[in-house]
């Protein structure tokens, strides 16, 4: 067996560009002017960069690929490359207006500390995922047998990055666990790639993205 | 275009269209009146300080750009001093002029030859006013605060109070981190790349046996070596060890593998491998352009730079700062590893500062940030753009 087929396949993250834009409005419109942003997993930085255009923000991104980073700081974007529970570990508590964490969640090694970090670092925290209770998910693997593979978990079970998955139900019960203050909820349904459409009852069911405005 | 501006064609020289063409080099000396107290105490009077500067200081004053050069750099860094067909241009011609990632065009770019060099600006080469012999040996030691500080006199002579940014590779990018830290109020940006807070053990030991290699040359005699014989072998075994270290594993193999030159060496112990032959090259290169007293000199001011010594912890060396900072490491570059720039990036978050930071993707080795093929110009530009916003807004 040579290295190539031992090491992970690159993630393909254009796959998800679709995804990760669709609460961008639900996200911008958190945000006052002149706030400042962090953005945990920011990619290329593509949210940071309409927050700074729209909002004067000043605006921090931490991204673990390399690639991405280096594309945001290319377009004007103060982005470090690390890891997202590492940097947010022992900085200053309160630094930020706003943390964002957009869709990162089913990435993360241990999202539980990650979330919490960022709650100490930032007033307000914004999560974002894709609700594995989705009625279509639900049918995949009921009727079909199958495991889901949709615009919102685009991926096969052979090369998803994901390693956690999560539904409404369950995140709402982990915050009332943690005593995390939801104040506010978005639900979208996406509509193919790159269309989404708001939903407004039973999203466990309904949506297939949520974002949660969590404070402490 | 009028034609009476015109030049004609047979006349002007040619440059590439990125080029900032014609440089000349500029050189400045102060008198008696401004004399530079050195870290160690001695004082130097009068100095002198090799300069070049690309493009136009605004009439906001707020566009100019310091770059600090490596080790065996100097003050030309972009363009061309003559017509020759041979004329070399700056060592940074890749990323200076018109159009580039350093864009001269939209900013005023100044670079000096720094405190103790060897192309202009005082150091052990020059002539000392109290003998009227070349300094040698006999010139007091001097470090990165040093430099910095000569740098500063020089912007305050050509009366720039406030930088958009210091940029700085290697050793250039120490002087970065001691502008922010020396001088918080004069600088916007700071962007060191390829660097260290300190020298790490690994380096200061690549240094040592460069030195040992020159001191150990029967021509150094004490330092006092004739002009025209200087102990050539020991600079060129120095300047052979650093090549080793400026490249990476990955980058000799690409370059040389075990390729073998044409002729054999066998029991001559001459050459044999083509990695061997352009080691040999560079050193003799050097030995041609560089002085040897000065490479003890500034290896040890390399050496002795220290920034957790110098306030206690890393973090409390940024406290005072103000500036943003753009830091650029390279996975390859084993002389200034990654680790040693996370710990720059790690300090400044945690002090709060404003800091963007990417570890470039590259099999260059320490010399990526002169080289092309990365993406160091793109991040530059990108930055400095977002300094000069952040500044007017």
């Amino acid at each position: 067996m040579n290295d190539q087929a031992a090491a992970a396949r690159p993630v393909d993250w254009e796959l998800t560009h679709g995804r990760d834009r669709a609460l961008d409005d639900e996200i911008v419109s958190l945000v006052c002017p002149g706030e400042r942003v962090l953005d945990l997993g920011c990619g290329r930085g593509d949210l940071l960069l309409r927050l700074r255009m729209e909002k004067g923000i000043d605006e921090r991104g931490i991204e673990r690929d390399g690639c991405a980073v280096a594309e945001a700081i290319a377009r004007g974007l103060a982005v470090v490359e690390g890891e997202l529970g590492e940097w947010v570990e022992d900085m200053p508590a309160g630094s930020y207006d706003l943390v964002v964490l957009n869709q990162v969640l089913p990435l993360m090694a241990d999202p539980v500390a990650v979330i919490e970090g960022a709650l100490r670092v930032g007033r307000r925290v914004a999560v974002s995922y894709p609700n594995f209770a989705h009625w279509r998910i639900r049918l995949t693997l009921a009727l079909g047998g199958r495991l889901p593979v949709n615009p919102a978990l685009p991926y096969q079970w052979y090369d998803t990055p994901n390693i956690r998955l999560v539904t409404v139900a369950d995140f709402r019960r982990l915050c009332c666990e943690r005593g995390w203050r939801v104040t506010r909820e978005s639900f979208v349904s996406q509509r193919g790639a790159d269309r989404a459409a708001p939903v407004r009852t039973f999203p466990n069911l309904r949506a297939s993205l949520a974002l949660a405005v969590l404070e402490k | 275009m009028e034609r009476a501006d015109r030049q004609p064609e047979s006349l002007a020289p040619y440059y590439p269209p990125d080029s900032v063409g014609l440089v000349a080099p500029r050189s400045l000396t102060l008198g008696r009146e401004r004399p530079l107290r050195l870290e160690s105490g001695a004082v130097l009077s009068p100095v002198t300080v090799a300069f070049e500067t690309y493009g136009e200081l605004n009439a906001a004053r707020d566009n100019a750009i310091l770059i600090c050069h490596a080790l065996s750099g100097s003050a030309h860094a972009a363009g061309y001093h003559g017509t020759g067909a041979h004329e070399k241009p700056g060592w940074w011609e890749l990323m200076i002029g018109p159009g580039k990632a350093i864009d001269t065009t939209r900013w005023f770019v100044i670079s000096s030859n720094f405190l103790g060099s060897c192309y202009g600006t005082t150091g052990p080469t020059s002539i000392d006013p109290a003998t009227g012999r070349p300094w040698g040996i006999r010139f007091p030691i001097f470090t990165i605060r040093d430099m910095v500080e000569l740098q500063r006199l020089l912007l305050d002579e050509l009366g720039i109070g406030r930088l958009l940014a210091v940029i700085g590779g290697s050793m250039g990018g120490m002087q970065a981190l001691q502008w922010g830290i020396s001088y918080p109020e004069r600088v916007a940006g700071v962007i060191p790349v390829a660097t260290a807070a300190g020298m790490s053990a690994q380096g200061i030991a690549f240094n040592e046996v460069g030195r040992r290699a020159i001191i150990g040359d029967p021509l150094w005699r004490g330092g006092d070596y004739a002009e025209g014989e200087p102990p050539a072998h020991g600079l060129s075994l120095a300047r052979m060890i650093g090549h080793i270290t400026y490249l990476s594993e990955e980058a000799m193999h690409r370059k040389f593998g075990r390729r073998r030159l044409a002729e054999g060496a066998g029991a001559s112990f001459g050459r044999e491998f083509e990695v061997e032959d352009y080691l040999r090259a560079q050193g003799d290169k050097f030995v041609r352009r560089f002085d040897a007293n000065t490479y003890l000199y500034l290896t040890r001011a390399m050496d002795s730079f220290d920034l957790v010594a110098d306030h206690g912890s890393l973090q409390n060396a940024f406290a005072t700062c103000s500036a943003s900072f753009l830091v650029v490491s390279f996975r390859s570059d084993w002389l200034f590893p990654p680790v040693q720039s996370q710990a720059i990036v790690q300090a400044l978050k945690r002090s709060g500062h404003d800091v963007a930071y990417a570890n470039l993707e590259c099999d260059q080795g320490h010399d990526a940030f002169l080289l092309p093929g990365n993406r160091l110009g793109d991040l530059l530009s990108g930055f400095l753009t977002r300094l000069h916003q952040r500044g007017r807004s």
